[in-house]
């Protein structure tokens, strides 16, 4: 198991492994998608309550789950960075911070176009939505901290130390409609029976088609560190000539 | 000490004590990281009269009443337990409605009348199709025609 994870963890073996999985997770990631948007725009039942408006739920949820889950990754891997001096894991929290700065964008726009007609306003300073902007302006200092740097390896080690601390705020915006009264509501994908499957089956294809997205979009950036960080490398002359 | 030891005890030592400092200033401001309040946390501990804060609960069934000319609603907002008495003039959201759950900013007056300056809905994490809601509403109001009936 570790000496593949020591090989994926090479960056001419990384380059090739990922030049194959691309095309794979795009794909996957856009049928998953189509399949969710025309489920959750289509098929999906309106709701009782609110309507076909619910329906911003399928690109709200999705984005709001992946701009944690995308913060999680950036941190675990800054942490491994820092501890094994890996470069590639250094890569991964860069390759993964504007990614998840985007996740995290949209899920606040979605959030603001719901809350108008449903809650009666576009932003309240609440805790949920409050931890949630902290996020992105978490994700803003990560890559404002590494452009700051012209050395590639200080500039890892910092912004990999600002990554660590704030996965803090990841419990904190998970819980934040648990621990204070919260005009945002609970997790629906989380609880049990909250959402009948005809409603919950398309929200699970976009979360699958999001975090592919994800995966597509970090392998593509992901080689293009490689190469800015190996340009003076043999094998990296012999791959792009072929 | 491996060097490798140390900055793992390094990154566990930076969340470690940012998670502390950070639970201690959550703990710390855990009145003000609320929302609103519910009528039974007022009436436990009333506001000073001239404070604008926020009031959340249920509009109590069959208690909005609305002035004739004007914009004016009066209801009550209820956790089951307390319920405090609010008066808005203004425009109301559409999940608005008896049952439901709404968060009003305004005053307490002396008089336990609440005035509102802001009225927001608030839904929860349920979501259904009509004809579903529809059915699970029958069984109380088969008895409460039931129970007027008798």
């Amino acid at each position: 198991m570790w000496t593949w994870f020591h090989k994926l963890a090479s960056p001419p073996h990384f380059y090739r492994i990922a030049g194959l999985t691309i095309p794979a997770f795009s794909w996957a990631a856009g049928l998953l998608v189509a399949a969710g948007l025309y489920g959750g725009l289509v098929l999906a039942p309106p709701d009782y309550q609110q309507g076909e408006g619910f329906r911003i739920f399928y690109v709200h949820v999705p984005s709001a789950i992946l701009s944690m889950f995308v913060y999680a990754t950036m941190a675990i891997a800054a942490a491994i960075g820092l501890i094994w001096r890996m470069k590639l894991a250094h890569a991964v929290a860069a390759a993964s911070a504007p990614i998840g700065a985007w996740f995290t964008a949209c899920a606040l726009a979605t959030g603001s176009i719901w809350g108008k007609p449903m809650w009666g306003t576009w932003w309240v300073w609440d805790a949920r939505l409050t931890s949630e902007l902290i996020l992105l302006f978490l994700y803003l200092g990560y890559l404002g901290l590494r452009s700051s740097f012209d050395d590639l390896q200080r500039a890892d080690r910092a912004s990999a130390v600002l990554a660590v601390i704030g996965i803090v705020n990841l419990p904190v915006i998970h819980y934040s409609v648990v621990w204070w009264n919260s005009i945002h509501q609970g997790s629906t994908l989380l609880t049990p029976g909250a959402m009948p499957i005809a409603m919950k089956w398309p929200a699970l294809c976009m979360l699958a088609g999001f975090a592919l997205f994800y995966g597509a979009v970090l392998f593509v950036r992901l080689r293009g560190e490689v190469v800015r960080r190996e340009r003076s490398a043999a094998w990296l002359r012999e791959v792009l000539v072929k | 000490m491996t060097p490798r030891q140390k900055r793992i005890w390094m990154v566990v030592g930076i969340v470690g004590g940012v998670g502390l400092a950070a639970t201690l200033a959550l703990q710390a401001f855990q009145d003000n990281l609320m929302y609103f309040q519910s009528p039974t946390q007022v009436l436990e501990q009333p506001i000073a009269g001239e404070r604008s804060f926020r009031l959340g609960g249920l509009v109590e069934p069959g208690s909005v009443t609305r002035e004739p000319g004007n914009l004016e609603v009066r209801f009550r907002i209820t956790d089951n337990v307390e319920a405090i008495e609010v008066s808005y003039a203004g425009l109301l959201p559409d999940l608005f409605r008896e049952g439901q759950g709404v968060i009003v900013r305004g005053k307490l007056g002396a008089d336990g009348l609440f005035v509102a300056e802001e009225v927001l809905a608030k839904h929860d994490e349920n979501y259904m199709p009509p004809e579903v809601a529809e059915s699970l509403r029958m069984p109380p109001l088969i008895k409460q025609v039931e129970a007027g009936g008798a």
